[in-house]
């Protein structure tokens, strides 16, 4: 559904917008862990699509496309979304950003999380085990608010242990980037 | 149980059952003779009127005592006979396989019981039971737990939790919460709130040492009933109130160490000699919620300013992705509320 949308939505304005934010990628918090385990969720993390709403999607010289200076760190802070769209009655239920990491909907207007391992706006501060927590019960932090749509926990939940530990070893291995994603909104009225 | 209206609140919700609730991602479900169907098979009762209680199930009352949108509560406790609670380490009591505990819940008649029993293998069974409207049974509620079993307020929904919801808060130490050193003093701090005046007779620290139920426990603490150290009265009462409502999953270990926000309350330092861990991760400390729109370096509690205190925003809305705690409540504790901003405004020192 993600990709259709994009395509389906309006991109300029925002992509313009997205495009021309600094990256702010640094070193990682220097976690190490088994290559194999590292290897193992990379391959499960691409298989599972993370980075085509965890990255946020800008024009390459293909099109649109993810932007590897981003990789994994959610909504861009800079890009302020203006007020969803108010959809009419009927069938159509979500709206997406052109970046595919802010999405709108009955639950309110939710942002894609920095998923690298900066310490003071992505997962740098986690434990495998706060990790593990957040994907089994669907909560922030694994005892929070709860995970919204579109994020699709309650399939990725039911992987083993050993494949979230994996994947949770790959992204502490990415870069961090520095990129504070806003707290979601409520629904309107 | 109501019906859902088809509000936006609805659509809502009806979104977020759809991403939370497929049965698939239902925790595993106890072993069908684990539960009792009834509440009055788990041992609560001393018979089948459901009114009076066994003669070794033993009433508490915590002295900061959890808000649950005004319900009334009232608690039981049965430890197995020739088992005593390790009350070794005061910050973590252990408790022995077998324990059982009972939480009612009520507004103007029983809605539900809340119970707990420790397994040989040392996890916990958790479940609630549901009172029919007459009192007269109470059965098992499922696993998800029941929406809209009764109303708070005018359209406020009276919610029983899911299986899998307890364990969110009952994450500190052994699991048990509500019955501990500091719950139990009979050194009662006056201005808690919604607690009742006193400890009733038998329910303090010293009757359930006597009674054999709890060992271990430092002579100190029976010498001198353990209370929170603090500058004041009201700053007293405000930590108390974190400790209950926050502190048990804001702490130094579990898996929100990583945000260093530590809000229980601690009996090691009996005299105060060191400032709280409750002030020293929160007073002038920034934030990391930062809704749209917000200043970029809102403090945890802002001395002084609770207007400008993310505690302060985040127990005065009940909006469900920002509200504190995340769950149990659809109502603002408004006289909480009230004493933790005063104590922010009157008692902590602005910032110069």
């Amino acid at each position: 559904m993600s990709k259709s949308l994009i395509t389906s939505l309006s991109l300029a304005a925002v992509l313009v917008a997205a495009s021309s934010l600094p990256a702010c990628e640094k070193a990682s918090a220097g976690a190490t862990f088994a290559p194999a385990s590292v290897e193992r969720g990379r391959y499960l993390t691409v298989a599972l699509g993370c980075a085509d709403c965890h990255t946020p999607w800008h024009v390459g010289p293909n099109g649109p496309e993810p932007d590897a200076s981003r990789g994994l760190s959610g909504h861009p802070a800079e890009l302020v979304m203006p007020p969803a769209p108010e959809l009419p009655e009927g069938p159509w239920l979500v709206s997406a950003a052109a970046t595919n990491t802010a999405w709108a909907g009955p639950w309110g207007v939710s942002f894609t999380s920095n998923l690298t391992p900066d310490v003071e706006t992505g997962i740098g501060s986690w434990s495998e085990d706060t990790f593990l927590a957040s994907l089994r019960t669907g909560k922030h932090l694994g005892m929070g608010r709860p995970i919204l749509p579109p994020m699709p926990w309650p399939g990725i939940g039911r992987l083993t242990d050993d494949d979230l530990r994996a994947i949770f070893a790959y992204l502490k291995s990415q870069p961090a980037v520095s990129n504070r994603v806003p707290e979601p909104l409520p629904p309107r009225g | 149980m109501k019906a859902c209206r088809p509000s936006l609140r609805g659509l809502a919700l009806a979104a977020l059952a759809l991403a939370s609730c497929a049965p698939d991602a239902a925790p595993p479900a106890p072993a069908p003779d684990e539960l009792p169907a009834h509440l009055a098979d788990t041992g609560l009762y001393a018979d089948a009127t459901l009114r009076d209680v066994a003669p070794d199930v033993w009433p508490y009352d915590p002295q900061y005592p959890l808000w649950t949108d005004g319900a009334t509560k009232r608690r039981w406790i049965h430890v197995p006979a020739g088992s005593a609670i390790d009350a070794t380490d005061p910050e973590a009591w252990v408790f022995p396989a077998g324990t059982r505990l009972w939480k009612e819940f009520a507004l103007g008649r029983r809605l539900e019981t809340r119970y707990m029993e420790k397994r040989a293998d040392g996890s916990w069974l958790r479940a609630s039971y549901v009172w029919s409207d007459d009192g007269g049974d109470a059965v098992l509620a499922p696993a998800g737990g029941v929406a809209h079993l009764a109303e708070v307020a005018p359209g406020v929904p009276y919610d029983v939790p899911g299986r899998a919801d307890c364990a969110t808060c009952h994450s500190r130490g052994d699991g048990v919460l509500g019955f501990d050193a500091l719950q139990l003093s009979a050194e009662r701090d006056p201005l808690a709130p919604h607690a009742n005046a006193g400890v009733p007779a038998g329910q303090d620290l010293a009757a359930f040492v006597a009674r054999g139920l709890v060992r271990g426990l430092p002579a100190d603490l029976l010498a001198r009933p353990p209370r929170i150290p603090a500058r004041t009265p009201r700053e007293r009462a405000a930590l108390g109130y974190l400790d209950t409502h926050c502190g048990s999953c804001h702490r130094d270990d579990g898996p929100l160490a990583g945000l260093g926000l530590t809000l229980g309350a601690e009996l090691r330092d009996r005299d105060g000699d060191h400032p709280p861990r409750a002030l020293v991760t929160t007073v002038g400390r920034p934030s990391r919620f930062r809704p749209p729109g917000a200043p970029s370096c809102e403090a945890r509690i802002e001395p002084g300013a609770p207007e400008l205190s993310t505690l302060v925003e985040r127990m005065a809305t009940r909006d469900p992705l920002r509200q504190m705690p995340p769950l149990g409540t659809h109502l603002v504790d408004v006289d909480a509320l009230h004493l933790i901003e005063t104590w922010i405004r009157e008692d902590l020192e602005p910032t110069p």
